[in-house]
């Protein structure tokens, strides 16, 4: 059994309470922080950790909060990523419904590491539900003085707030979750300057994911070096994955960086394998915008070693025929699943969801969208197929916020692991309509790479 | 079964500006615009949608221009521009949920209605739509009414007429007053 840092005490009844929270070692991180840490002591033991951002793009969490600004007689901000919105994932809700107390201890570590006396929890609207557990939560520490003014009397003071969504993908880019904090459009800034020279009303700020915050408490609790030993090489520490899609038991998995990707899905400790007795035809092992992956591809890379879950691993053999951990969102499709229609579900969901300041993310996303929806319905040409391409490269890397790249890239895996079953939907139009391309050579092993001699 | 119809004048009660007031003070002094998302939450579980009148009111309230209100509200899915029903059901479209049968769902329940995605029943007791992804693939196919939002989890056709008979025997019990 993997170690358990953050779920550990999930299962213990009343855990979503202060009390019980408390009796099983709750708020100890506070106390240590704020009685025997400096602010930045607590960075370094961050940094120590090697904690990298669970949000999806894996930044170092220590490094990240070493970069925050201090001017003089300006206030600096934390708020937390809990916009949580991206297909795939529902790690943070879970986290959010089930053990609040964790992200509210994490959020005052953090903020007193920070300076921050004031700090936002930014929740996705829809998740109304979890707001109010929050706010409860956030109640009952102020009641018990772990929030408010001179916590434990050591003179740090820190107000802590929920605040709501509106529904909106974007809002979970952290520029677009500011605008919105702002009472705004979530409309993505464009950087530099960055959140830590100018956020929240034009102060240095951090954003940090839920999970990234929630694992401070383990790091303070006991030591970033603790914390680094758990994990391999630069993927230190454990990571909640989100397991959906056809598998037999989908849920919240709280893993040790550098499990084996096979494992993971087949073993009795996870997911317990691919549901109805099927066959696994792929994988999207980090949310729906990282690039989808075969069978074969997901479980071993190219040099016929072990696929695991760390950040490497995954992004072994770059887009050609790797992918990423991202936000931990891993997505499994069985063979009765059909990879063009998948693509352009996803697709609909970025048309959806982009903002529309940038003419290649508002134009691309809906040409893609319907380019694949006739492809799914078969009026499509052979030629759509590189159109796709072709639209997805133009909008990569041209636009002001990530979205644009989380659009182009499933649309261009799909198409460079999948080809013959775009083509098979052209070449096929009436079958198409009536049964699934199904599995064909997908786990199929791959054929042995000849090492390159030089000549 | 809503409160108010399009032309409406709007007075919102003592209660309800309390609680803005409660959340303008989250907010450094002068920044009361951060407000805007959570009163125009408070707005549509009260009256059951954003009319133009209630976003002028709102405008006024935080000191905005009318069109800083309709810039945001227009933005953000979560905000019916228009009344729908007393019930709306809100199923997840996206991914995760579309592989294990969220299409299914949504054409019973469109079925089971009588009325098509964005349309308001008859007893203008419910709507539905296919909204993007809800952050619950693990226990897909998901739904969610609001203005609680709760989640309904693991649907399965039976499940939602459940549900939907659940929701029309408790407003039969307790008539709503106008
Ligand atoms: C389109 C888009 C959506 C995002 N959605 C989320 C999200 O829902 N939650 C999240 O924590 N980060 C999200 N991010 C990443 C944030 O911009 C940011 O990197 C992150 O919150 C930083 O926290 P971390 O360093 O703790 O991961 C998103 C980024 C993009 C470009
Ligand atoms: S890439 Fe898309 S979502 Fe991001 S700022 Fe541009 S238009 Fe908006």
């Amino acid at each position: 059994m993997g170690r358990k840092l953050l779920l550990e005490h999930i299962n213990v009844p009343g855990i979503n309470t202060f009390e019980v929270y408390r009796q099983k070692g709750g708020y100890r991180a506070v106390e240590k922080a704020l009685k025997s840490l400096s602010p930045e002591d607590v960075v370094e033991e961050v940094k120590k950790s090697g904690l990298r951002g669970r949000g999806g793009a894996g930044f170092p969490t220590g490094m990240k909060w070493s970069f925050l600004a201090k001017p003089e007689g300006k206030p600096r901000y934390l708020v937390c990523n809990g916009d949580e919105s991206e297909p795939g994932t529902f790690k943070d809700r879970y986290l959010m419904t089930h053990i609040p107390h964790l992200l509210i201890e994490g959020m005052i570590v953090s903020s007193y590491a920070l300076g921050a006396n004031t700090s936002y929890i930014y929740v996705r609207g829809e998740m109304m539900p979890q707001i109010r557990i929050l706010e409860k939560a956030i109640a009952e520490a102020k009641n018990a003085g772990f929030l408010g003014k001179n916590i434990l009397g050591s003179g740090f003071d820190l107000e802590l707030y929920v605040q709501p969504g509106g529904g909106a993908y974007i809002c979970g880019e952290e520029t677009a979750l500011i605008e919105s904090l702002e009472g705004k459009r979530g409309n993505p800034r464009i950087k530099p300057p960055f959140p830590a020279i100018s956020g929240l009303y034009n102060c240095p700020t951090v954003v940090n994911n839920v999970e990234s915050i929630a694992a401070t408490v383990p790091i303070i609790n006991d030591g970033g070096e603790e914390y680094a030993k758990i994990g391999i090489g630069r993927s230190t520490g454990t990571k909640l994955i989100s397991a959906s899609g056809n598998l037999n038991r989908p849920g919240v998995y709280e893993i040790e960086l550098g499990v084996p990707v096979e494992e993971f899905i087949y073993s009795e400790e996870y997911c317990g394998g691919i549901a109805n007795g099927k066959r696994l035809k792929a994988v999207v092992a980090g949310g729906s915008s990282v690039p989808i992956l075969p069978t074969n591809l997901i479980l071993k890379t190219v040099n016929g070693e072990s696929r695991l879950m760390t950040y490497e691993s995954l992004a072994d053999g770059g887009f050609a025929s790797g992918t990423m951990l991202g936000s931990g969102g891993f997505i499994a499709y069985d063979e009765d699943q059909c990879i063009v229609r998948n693509t352009w579900n996803f697709s609909r969901f970025y048309h959806h969801e982009s903002c529309g300041q940038c003419s290649p993310c508002r134009e691309g996303t809906g040409w893609m969208e319907k380019v694949l929806h006739r492809l799914e319905y078969g009026h499509g040409k052979l030629s759509d197929i590189d159109l796709l391409v072709d639209v997805s490269k133009k909008i990569e890397g041209n636009t002001i916020c990530p979205l644009g790249d989380a659009a182009a890239w499933p649309v261009a895996s799909a198409i460079r692991h999948f080809r013959d079953e775009f083509e098979w939907h052209v070449t096929n139009p009436q079958e198409a309509m009536t049964r699934n391309y199904g599995l064909a050579h997908y786990a199929d092993p791959l054929p042995k790479v000849e090492p390159v001699t030089a000549s | 079964m809503l409160k108010i119809s399009e032309t409406d004048e709007i007075v919102f009660a003592p209660e309800l500006i309390t609680k803005f007031n409660e959340i303008v003070s989250r907010y450094p002094e002068g920044k009361q615009k951060s407000a805007l998302l959570p009163i125009l939450h408070l707005v549509q579980a009260e009256y059951g949608w954003v009319s133009t009148a209630a976003m002028d009111k709102v405008a006024e309230y935080l000191h905005l221009k009318p069109i800083e209100v309709y810039e945001v509200a227009t933005f953000y899915t979560m905000f019916f521009l228009k009344p729908l029903g007393k019930y709306v059901l809100e199923v997840c479209r996206t991914g995760p949920c579309h592989i294990v049968g969220a299409e299914k769902i949504m054409k019973h329940i469109e079925q089971k209605l009588g009325v098509r995605e964005g349309e308001v029943t008859a007893d203008g007791l419910f709507s539905w739509r296919g909204v993007e992804c809800l952050a619950a693939c693990g226990m897909a196919p998901v739904l969610q009414i609001g203005p609680e939002y709760t989640y309904y989890e693991n649907l399965t056709e039976a499940k939602v007429d459940e549900l939907i008979d659940s929701l029309r025997l408790t407003t039969a019990e307790k008539p709503q007053i106008n």
